[in-house]
């Protein structure tokens, strides 16, 4: 498998940086990982994964979608569109990198969110295999195998050096861009490197958390049951969880009044939000209880009933250390898949 | 790059017409002249005042139109008391059309047809009315029962008196909640009014109103006779986007704003109550 000696990173970086722009995880000043764009001397994170998800790539937090000018009567529709310049997101995880498969299902489905294209078609993601998976992963659970990770480009660290595959065509591209600097190397110590991660993914607390009773066709089992009053007792309601999911893409459309024109807005919306569905004559989900439930429900039964059984979760455990009250979708599935 | 169903197109607003004390019907062009769009009977468009807000309203002209749509709204929020508040001439923004359509070319078509509306329910079904009306050799009997608070608040009035009554091949019935001066017609809720009209158990039921109105109509039908696969609604959630992704019209694995509004009630009842 091709190779770069780990010392030379900041080299690869400079070569991948010299023809696009290229974001890493990194070290904030706190001390938590996010994606930043890179510049000489920026070094890749050692923590396992970013703090937020990998989804702003995509699918950011707020994008401007269209403006408006008023004039008297009249108005002017202005598309301000154009063609994303061209980026590569390295290392990111195999969960954040699934998930990038599960927003494609909502937003490339017809009719196709050319806003979410133009940047799924502009960006490279060249991910990362984990060696040292946490307590809160869970990426199992979903199918994902977090030494053989996807994305355009797949890389694995043995160590000492820096094994690169590519998965497609892009990733091709992308190896081959980066060519001059790999060379052939011997994958003894990753292999080995490899059956340790697996040994440590098989012993981790929720290895063994399952799926089985939960899916497409399971909605009578679990919506009226009498569990979700429990689970939801505490939920505030902030929708840190939605907001840090990688998978989460509820989203809300604003405008906003520059006093010379309209801009409007996209945002990431939540539906633990009480105005979620809230309309002028009232709202279908008028407690917590309802609207917790819909953010589960979704994820574990109405997403794999509309795309083949594929759940809306991929294991990240940021839900797990970031809810302030230890809430989360590990404790919901264990609740109900007690009968 | 190609076109997004976010990106909406201008309509010129060229008549309004003042219905009942709280409705409006707004006719919209675009600004080239004709319709901005084709649409089926029971699809939605997303109409906007940028700045203001942007909502689903249900089309409430026939397709067979083919000069302009037509709005039936209710003033009831910001944005609708603002869209109120125009005057002919004004632009606003609509995109769509949004969401599935009563089957009228297929379910339906041959079938004795029986609508009911309560309110500004007829909006949606005023669209599948007149595009009966207009096709009317590919339609069995027509009956629209329709009731609203008083006489006052009938929606469409004028177009119900003139041309639906006025038509020997459609039976209208309507009734209003309480005795009112100037009314000989019949007072009631429309669920009674239905039970008593006793329509026959062959029809095809389209049915519009407040929640409250199709709980106790569908209950009527039944005792009836009539069965859940017999019976069509429309539905209206809050949405954002029109095409599924926004998440917000989401009902088990069902988004109103793309696999409805339009659901026959044996649909509704494999999905959660939550609507």
């Amino acid at each position: 498998m091709l190779k770069i000696s780990l010392s030379r990173l900041e080299e690869l970086f400079a070569a991948i940086a010299e023809k696009q722009t290229l974001y890493i995880p990194s070290d904030r000043a706190d001390g938590a990982a996010e994606f930043t764009k890179w510049e000489p001397g920026k070094a890749l994170t050692q923590k396992l994964n970013t703090l937020r998800s990998a989804k702003d790539f995509f699918f950011p937090q707020t994008e401007n979608i269209v403006d408006f000018k008023m004039e008297g009567k009249n108005i002017q529709v202005i598309d301000q569109r154009s063609e994303h310049e061209d980026f590569v997101i390295f290392g990111v995880r195999p969960c954040d990198a699934r998930s990038f498969t599960i927003l494609d299902k909502v937003f490339l489905s017809e009719p196709v969110d050319s806003f979410y294209k133009n940047r799924r078609d502009h960006g490279t993601v060249v991910t990362m295999a984990c060696s040292r998976p946490a307590e809160t992963c869970f990426c199992g659970t979903f199918g994902i195998d977090a030494t053989e990770p996807e994305g355009d480009a797949a890389c694995w660290s043995d160590g000492e050096d820096l094994f690169i595959k590519a998965n497609n065509d892009k990733g091709q591209a992308f190896v081959d861009s980066i060519s001059s600097l790999l060379e052939e190397g011997d994958t003894a110590k990753l292999d080995q490197v490899k059956a340790k991660t697996k040994e440590i993914l098989s012993r981790l607390p929720l290895a063994n958390l399952s799926t089985a009773t939960f899916g497409g066709d399971t909605l009578n089992e679990h919506f009226n049951s009498e569990k979700w009053a429990e689970l939801s007792e505490s939920c505030l309601g902030c929708g840190t969880c939605t907001f840090v999911c990688p998978t989460c893409q509820c989203y809300d459309i604003k405008d906003f009044n520059t006093g010379n024109g309209i801009k409007r807005f996209r945002c990431w919306d939540s539906c633990m939000y009480s105005d979620f569905t809230k309309m002028a004559h009232g709202n279908p989900r008028t407690s917590q209880l309802e609207r917790f439930r819909q953010r589960f429900m979704h994820k574990l039964v109405y997403f794999p009933a509309n795309n083949n059984g594929e759940f809306g979760c991929v294991g990240c455990g940021r839900c797990l250390s970031k809810c302030p009250i230890s809430m989360n979708i590990v404790k919901v599935m264990k609740a109900l898949e007690v009968k | 790059m190609n076109n997004d169903t976010l990106i909406p197109h201008v309509g010129v607003v060229t008549d309004i017409r003042i219905d009942t004390p709280d409705v409006k019907t707004f006719r919209v062009v675009s600004p080239e002249g004709g319709k901005v769009f084709e649409h089926m009977p029971g699809q939605c468009a997303m109409l906007s005042t940028p700045g203001v807000g942007e909502a689903m309203f249900s089309i409430t002209s026939s397709p067979t139109n083919k000069e302009f749509m037509e709005f039936s709204i209710k003033k009831c929020g910001c944005l609708t008391e603002w869209l109120h508040a125009m005057e002919v001439g004004q632009q606003i923004t609509i995109r769509g059309p949004y969401g599935n359509a009563f089957p009228v070319d297929t379910e339906l078509k041959g079938k004795d047809l029986l609508f009911i509306a309560g309110g500004i329910g007829l909006a949606p079904l005023r669209s599948v009315i007149n595009y009966v009306r207009d096709k009317r050799s590919d339609y069995g009997q027509v009956q629209i029962v329709y009731g609203s608070r008083s006489k006052d608040d009938l929606v469409d009035y004028k177009e119900i008196i003139d041309e639906w009554m006025a038509d020997p091949g459609v039976e209208v019935d309507l009734t209003i909640d309480n005795p009112q001066e100037g009314w000989d017609g019949h007072v009631g809720f429309v669920p009674n009014y239905v039970k008593e009209l006793k329509p026959s158990t062959n029809k095809t039921v389209l049915v519009c109103g407040p929640p409250i109105m199709i709980k106790f109509t569908l209950a009527g039908l039944k005792e009836l006779g009539f069965t859940e696969t017999q019976v069509y609604t429309t539905m209206e959630l809050r949405m954002k986007c029109g095409v599924g992704k926004c998440g917000r019209c989401n009902i088990g694995n069902k988004y109103v704003c793309k696999d409805g509004p339009v659901f026959r009630f044996d649909q509704l009842d494999a999905l959660p109550d939550e609507y």
